[in-house]
């Protein structure tokens, strides 16, 4: 018998498999959550020149990978949908971009507090801070103008759009603003991550599994809740038993 | 109809979109006047000091005419799309990008070469050398052009929607900020001494890259608002 690869590419099916889902992405999330802060808050030693200061990094750092692998991701699944018109990938990109912009502002936000006491300042026109903010506002973007577009298939079709150009424009705004930023200043203080301590390590990449496995729980859920409001007209959402009752 | 050459349509098209353009002059004066005004606000806001204004100078001129250029651009398919034109012209043999790039270049020699022509008197305001001058209105005609068909693409996509304006220039005006850096940058780089080539063939090559790139993706754009 054939496997039928694409059998959970339908909202159909795959509403079924996201709910039996999401219950183990989020229970691992909360224990690697609590492993992780254990992990960078008690276990790892301070930092030689950074103090205890440094250990927010273990929220900023995840927080800011998931951003940007997360924007990536959603303009793969919006290429997905307007390539191959299928419904649940536009529906996949609009229920990871909240998520998406939420990261870019936590890192935006903890890079922040990280800033203060560290360079003196909140903000600093440094070129990874400044490529971040841009990132939130493509995020921003994508998110406004999908809600602006009352046909939800043309939101999708031109939010993918605009994801794809944006993606390709993320190297571009990288680059110069890397170009900009050393043009502009000397280079700041920068966290070298050569020879970090390897307690500091463990932490870090729980956390980073902790922050992977919460933002698929919460895009499947997402993207559940997307399934029932797009499709409720159709007879097998009226069927299931947490709409009849 | 005479079958026209890929060439003759794109003059064809330029030629439309320019005397549409000239019957109604109070439109491309507005966006000029916005531009001037907007440059001249800056000296009020932080104070007459000539030698603050004259570091400012680019980067002023430079974000006031990303503003101006986004103005404009709410109209470059509006007024085509709610008289019919547009479904026309997609309905016409002719490749759509084409029309497009027509459609961008029109715009551009109407809301961006009148900022790259006025640019130089208001950097005179902020006492900017000549030698800085010359730089900058090379970076404007290079960079303009850049800002017109990439905003072509936000305007495609926010064809016909409420509260389209503020949202073309969410959409744009983060897609622009290469632009805005490498252009500002060139003034910057000659001012203190050093060469501006690098800034000014990286501003080229990101008109090469939008020239070949966005015609295309705004008559995706296009289709996909117009279906």
């Amino acid at each position: 018998m054939a496997i039928n690869w694409f059998k959970y590419s339908a909202p159909t099916t795959f509403y079924g498999l996201a709910g039996k889902m999401i219950p183990w992405f989020a229970i691992s999330s909360a224990i690697l959550f609590a492993a992780g802060l254990y992990l960078g808050f008690v276990v790892a030693p301070a930092d030689a020149q950074q103090g205890e200061f440094y250990r927010i990094m273990f929220i900023h750092v995840p927080t800011a990978v998931l951003s940007m692998f997360l924007y990536l991701i959603m303009a793969g699944y919006a290429a997905l949908g307007l390539i191959f018109n299928t419904r649940l990938s536009s529906m996949m990109a609009t229920a990871i971009a909240p998520t998406g912009a939420l990261f870019s502002f936590l890192a935006l936000w903890t890079g922040a507090l990280w800033g203060k006491p560290m360079w003196g300042a909140w903000w600093v026109w440094d070129a990874r801070l400044t490529s971040e903010l841009i990132l939130l506002f493509l995020y921003l973007g994508f998110i406004a103008l999908h809600a602006s577009i009352d046909d939800p298939r043309r939101a999708d079709r031109a939010a993918a759009l605009l994801a794809i150009v944006g993606s390709v424009n993320v190297p571009i705004i990288y680059f110069s603003v890397q170009w900009w930023n050393t043009l502009h200043q000397g280079s700041t203080i920068k966290f070298s991550g050569t020879s970090m301590h390897i307690a500091m390590q463990q932490a870090m990449y729980v956390m980073l599994a902790a922050c992977w496995l919460y933002a698929a729980a919460v895009v499947l859920s997402r993207v559940r809740s997307i399934i029932l409001e797009r499709e409720r007209h159709t007879l097998w959402i009226n069927e299931l038993p947490e709409v009849r009752s | 109809m005479k079958k026209s050459t890929l060439f003759g349509l794109l003059v064809l098209v330029i030629r439309r979109d320019l005397v549409l353009a000239m019957r109604r002059r109070a439109d491309v004066l507005t966006t000029l006047i916005f531009f001037v005004m907007v440059v001249s606000l800056f000296p009020l806001g932080v104070g007459p000091e000539m030698d603050m204004l004259r570091k400012m100078a680019a980067g002023v001129l430079w974000v006031a005419a990303l503003l101006s250029s986004m103005l404009s651009l709410g109209r470059l398919f509006s007024a085509d799309y709610l008289d019919g034109t547009l479904e026309q012209m997609m309905l016409a043999p002719q490749s759509l990008s084409m029309l497009v790039l027509g459609k961008m270049t029109a715009h551009w020699m109407v809301s961006g070469l009148p900022l790259v022509l006025m640019a130089p008197v208001l950097g005179l305001q902020f006492d900017m050398p000549v030698q800085s001058l010359g730089v900058l209105i090379v970076g404007l005609l290079l960079g303009t052009p850049v800002l017109s068909m990439v905003g072509a693409i936000g305007a495609a996509l926010t064809l016909g929607l409420r509260g389209g304006g503020v949202l073309l220039s969410l959409l744009v005006l983060p897609l622009c900020i290469p632009v805005l850096i490498f252009g500002a940058g060139a003034v910057d780089a000659v001012s203190s001494g050093l060469s501006a080539a690098s800034h000014l063939s990286l501003l080229g090559a990101l008109l090469l890259l939008a020239l070949v790139f966005t015609p295309w993706v705004t008559a995706q754009a296009l289709r996909i608002s117009m279906e």
